[in-house]
């Protein structure tokens, strides 16, 4: 029997649309009951608004039928596999959460004299602790917003180096396999970004990289793992060769999760790196945001790392926020994104150095898993043995009318969040799949079959209307982005009001 | 571990399946001799409650708001977050999902950030608002740069009442750009010759509103001066709770308005994260750093929302993008929106109204003390005072009686002697007269 | 009878008198896909021969478009603003970008005319 229905409501059964919280306004209603105001004058000078705001009214239980009703639109790690590679969508722990909320923790106020914060400064201090002895650097700079304000941090610390030594440099060199944060933070430190070309095993041409060395390079932007899920082998090479001109090694720390606990970055020569906390410790990404990027350095560059900074002085901690010296300015608001420091070190401490050392294992060992399960089907672009992502191209789908963005389409039906597709750029059809080390063996099995399964049809041609058109069993199918761009929508307005008929 | 699910058996089959007869032939690129190194300064994993009970201790060392009356402001604000607004970020299908890239399986998010920026919009009286910035401070920069981008222009004016991390923060992201910042001096009260200086090379003038010393202002006449020499006017806002009472910048102006979102759903947590807000007018949206939700039709042609302008992106633009930005501040931007949708337009305008009037009660009372002089003549939730001697021991005499009694300018301001006596003070609605009986006698305590 | 000249980079360029008008080929338009948004120069402003002179971008692309010569701007085509569809409807018509005044006749040595350009595009492929 086979019996499809039209709702009369259009819901179907747990899936509803929801209309715009402006569109549920009812003049009067509320969400909250306030204080009465105190009896006092009024201040503002007659510089009061004029007419309302325009945001709608409604009841407390209204909203939250309005807010758990929008999220059941959205995928989650909660849910299921989420394989983004270069994102490391790992489980989030709930007691990182539960103690980012801690009175004393989540409610102190950025400005309260020190003596009244001394247990958040200490935890400050403590997870830089962690943070410089995980990747064996002299110092970290723990103020940036996320990666690629990192990013900026690193870069401006090699500008200012270069600057003090009187001898401001003009080109960095960058991997065109590079995420785009990296060259656009290069462009906004002042620097002309060299591309370097990758051999066809997916690493620095490292003649090339050779090539390009001389006295105006400031440094090199680098990732490693680099962004086609490899480890540079040359590593200590490059490092060696850009100081060798007098340059500093800026690495792209979003991959550490690959060897964190197994690896130190300072011992490879790195002289600054940026920590995705939201990545490798596992503070949750919130629909994207907010990070954290805080910046470890080496010995060279740690006297340009920005302030502030915690330091403990006769048994107390105390927070540097001014001091005269060459240091990169001032990142942001306050003092960091506190609250993933609270999240992240949770995270570092429930898992202990051998436990995050069996991170990095773990999550090796999966992606190389789900490469080895694939690679019949799907050949890596690269040879392996992969890091904590595989790489590859869309070659197992030649000739089927099937790209890659239709396999990722086809894949929201099956229930999975696609890989990442379409970086890096080098690659052609690129698909990156990272599992992360918090996935079982039993969960990477179903989504090989499912993979598996559909590159098979694919080849076998008779679906290839449905791969076109898929995702098809979704809140909405795909959506037209053409439009949205040529006559941007960016926000609710109100309908007109049909104009009165004039005598 | 508790969050690593391989088992050793299943670590054995999967190295068997690979092919390889150890975890460490898998790292066989990296050079064996940093393969491995021993971290023993760190400690072995943990249970969950002695993990807990590690940070009940940091925990123990802070003087809480929730536990003291709180009079300080400064660019962050202690205010009521509904029950609601937390219990609803922490669904995971908003805790634990990505910027959305698959907007088919993220109606939820992009539907969301649609809302807040429509709300942002309105509450700053301007055309279109971003999905957010990391925070005010990083906003305020960020426009900074889009002006220049819009004028083509060379110099910026920067009001010394602006807030000084703001500003900190616009001198580190343009120090190595071609652009120069002119930066006034903090002198409570007046213009401090703003409109005076613009000429036709200011791409932009930036003032905050209310400002760092709490003083709200009519920018109209700022606003005119700015376009009659083709410059913007910025304008930051740090307690956003005002924007529900005052005229916002839009119907003063502004070109650009930034704002902290904190005060309204997001936690202080020691100063971030925090939420960014960026409006501006609609002729200036493509050259605007930051997402934007917009709005379109799906294949079967439902409305549904996608991430749209991305050619302005560093994933696309790369050395030429925007910004090189690339999240935002996704979870804080939803506490904001529903704190917002809770409120409503009644709840909006009063709270702000809550608000001034206790902040109004509070510099009344304060200002019957002896040797108090109010600076700040327009108010909205914060006003600066001299209380006569060194605001800085004020303060922590204040703390030592378990009172958070604002900020001394001196702590924003090191380099400004004049500014010594000078305290900074904000009353929200979490402020009981209560709360100020106390501090009133607290203070006559310390100078008696 | 037009003397239409053709760039490497998939400009084309129409001369009469001192005046020559600008736009992309119809063979660049369908490579970028949907144009959603073309940012033009304004007018009075000096391009260059080889620099940037406007962006143009598809959802997934942004795309420089350089001057094929230099000189000043005379017109820029509003219709785009309101309707970037134009440059994939015609390219090579309604979707002009430009019109500038030339600083050198012979900054168009060199440049192809439709035929040259017609093979220079099936060598491409």
């Amino acid at each position: 029997m086979n019996i499809e229905r039209t709702t009369i409501s259009g819901a179907r059964g747990l899936d509803r649309d929801e209309p715009l919280s402006f569109e549920q306004d009812a003049p009067g209603r509320t969400g909250v009951d306030l204080p009465a105001a105190p009896d006092a004058p009024d201040r503002l000078g007659g510089l009061r608004r004029q007419g309302g705001i325009g945001l709608p009214g409604l009841a407390e239980p209204q909203v939250v039928r309005h807010f758990v009703r929008l999220s059941r639109m959205n995928y989650a790690i909660d849910y299921g596999l989420y394989p983004l590679g270069s994102c490391t969508m790992k489980h989030n722990p709930r007691l990182n959460e539960r103690l980012a909320r801690l009175p004393g923790i989540g409610d102190v106020h950025p400005m309260q004299p020190q003596s009244t914060t001394q247990g958040v400064l200490r935890l400050m201090s403590e997870l830089a602790h962690w943070l410089t002895e995980l990747t064996g650097m002299a110092t970290v700079a723990m103020t940036p917003g996320a990666g690629a304000q990192g990013e900026m941090c690193g870069m401006m610390a090699i500008r200012a180096a270069h600057e003090a030594r009187g001898e401001p440099r003009k080109r960095v060199l960058v991997p065109e396999s590079a995420h785009g944060t990296n060259p656009a933070t290069a462009a906004i430190c002042g620097y002309e970004v060299d591309s370097i070309p990758a051999t066809a095993d997916g690493r620095v041409d490292m003649a090339a990289f050779e090539a390009k060395l001389g006295p105006d390079v400031a440094g090199l932007m680098l990732t490693n793992p680099n962004t086609c899920g490899l480890f540079e082998r040359d590593i200590i090479r490059i490092a060696e060769l850009i100081h060798g001109v007098g340059g500093y090694f800026y690495c792209d720390g979003a991959n550490f999760n690959a060897i964190v606990g197994k690896v130190r970055p300072g011992d490879l020569g790195i002289d600054a790196m940026h920590i995705n906390l939201h990545k490798t410790f596992s503070t949750p990404h919130g629909g994207g945001g907010p990070g954290s990027g805080p910046v470890v350095f080496s010995e060279a560059l740690a006297p340009y790392a920005p302030l502030p900074k915690v330091v403990q002085r006769d048994g107390r901690y105390e927070l540097i926020e001014q001091e005269d010296g060459p240091r990169v300015g001032r990142m942001k608001g306050f003092h960091g994104q506190f609250g993933m420091f609270v999240r992240a070190l949770a995270y570092m401490q429930s898992h202990g150095r051998d436990g995050l050392k069996q991170v990095a294992e773990d999550a090796v060992l999966n992606a190389n898993y789900v490469m080895e399960k694939l690679k019949d089907l799907l050949p890596p672009a690269y040879p392996g043995p992969c890091m904590h992502e595989v790489l590859v191209s869309d070659r197992g789908l030649d000739g089927t009318g099937v790209e890659t963005m239709d396999l990722a389409k086809a894949l929201i039906d099956e229930g999975y969040h696609p890989m990442t597709v379409y970086f890096p750029l080098i690659v052609h059809g690129a698909m990156l799949i990272e599992p992360t080390e918090t996935e079982t063996r039993e969960t990477l099995d179903s989504f090989i079959r499912v993979m598996r399964g559909l590159v098979e049809q694919a080849r076998a041609g008779d679906e290839a209307a449905y791969f076109k058109a898929a995702p098809v069993m979704t809140p909405r199918r795909r959506l037209d982005e053409t439009l949205a761009a040529r006559k941007p929508v960016l926000r609710w307005v109100p309908e007109a009001p049909v104009a009165e008929a004039a005598e | 571990m508790r969050y690593l699910p391989q088992t050793p058996d299943d670590r054995a089959a999967m190295l068997s399946a690979i092919g390889v007869g150890s975890i460490d032939e898998l790292f066989r690129d990296v050079p064996a001799a940093v393969l491995n190194a021993p971290i023993d300064s760190l400690p072995d994993h943990q249970g969950e409650m002695a993990v807990e009970r590690h940070f009940q201790g940091f925990a123990r060392e802070n003087l809480s708001p929730a536990s003291a009356p709180c009079f300080i402001g400064a660019g962050a604000y202690h205010h009521h977050v509904p029950a609601t607004v937390d219990h609803l970020i922490q669904r995971s299908e908003f805790l634990t999902s990505y910027t959305p890239y698959q907007p088919e399986i993220s109606q939820g998010t992009l539907q969301y950030l649609f809302e807040f920026q429509t709300q942002v919009a309105l509450l700053t009286g301007m055309d279109v608002a971003n999905a957010s910035m990391y925070d005010g401070a990083t906003a305020t920069s960020e426009a900074v740069l889009m002006a220049h981008r819009i004028t083509k222009r060379k110099k910026s004016l920067i009001s010394g009442r602006l807030h000084p991390h703001y500003r900190e923060t616009t001198e580190t992201l343009l120090r190595f750009t071609p652009y120069d910042l002119e930066i006034r001096d903090p002198v409570i009260g007046g213009q401090g010759g703003l409109a005076e200086a613009i000429d036709k090379d200011t791409a932009c003038v930036v003032v905050q509103n209310p400002d760092v010393f709490g003083e709200f202002k009519d920018l109209t006449g700022l606003a005119e001066a700015c376009h009659a020499q083709g410059a913007l006017l910025i304008v930051a806002v740090t307690e956003v709770v005002s924007l529900g009472l005052v005229t916002p910048p839009g119907a003063m102006g502004a070109d650009i308005v930034t704002a902290e979102g904190q005060s309204l759903g997001v936690p202080l947590s020691f100063g971030g994260p925090h939420v960014g807000l960026f409006a501006c007018r609609q002729k200036y949206v493509r050259q605007m750093p930051g997402r934007l939700a917009g709005e379109t039709l799906d294949a079967d042609g439902k409305r549904g929302y996608v991430l749209t302008l991305n050619a302005r992106e560093q994933h696309i633009r790369r050395e030429k993008a925007t910004s090189n930005i690339c999240t935002n501040a996704g979870l804080c931007a939803l506490a904001f929106c529903i704190h917002v949708t809770l409120l409503g337009e009644a709840g909006m305008t009063g709270l702000a109204e809550v608000n001034h009037r206790t902040a109004s009660l509070l510099a009344e009372r304060l200002t019957a003390l002896p040797e108090v002089k109010l600076l700040t003549e327009r108010f909205f939730n914060e006003f600066a005072l001299d209380i006569g001697r060194p605001a800085a021991p004020v303060v922590e005499a204040l703390a030592a009686l378990g009172i958070l009694g604002g900020v001394p300018a001196s702590r924003l301001f090191p380099g400004e002697p004049s500014l010594d006596n000078v305290l900074i003070l904000a009353a929200t609605e979490t402020v009981s007269e209560a709360d100020i009986d106390r501090l009133v006698g607290a203070l006559q305590e310390i100078s008696a | 009878m037009s003397d239409r000249k053709y760039t490497k980079d998939h400009e084309w360029i129409d001369v009469s008198g001192g005046e020559a008008t600008i736009g992309i080929s119809d063979y660049a338009q369908d490579q970028l896909g949907d144009v959603v948004y073309v940012d033009l120069p304004d007018v009075g402003q000096q391009v260059e021969k080889g620099a940037e002179a406007a962006v143009i971008e598809s959802v997934k692309a942004a795309s420089e478009v350089y001057a094929p010569a230099t000189g000043e701007v005379t017109a820029r085509n509003d219709a785009l603003d309101d309707n970037p569809a134009l440059v994939n409807e015609s390219a090579e018509g309604d979707g002009w970008f430009y019109r500038m005044k030339l600083s050198n006749m012979s900054d168009l040595d060199g440049l192809m005319d439709a035929e040259a350009y017609a093979a220079y595009l099936e060598a491409l492929d």
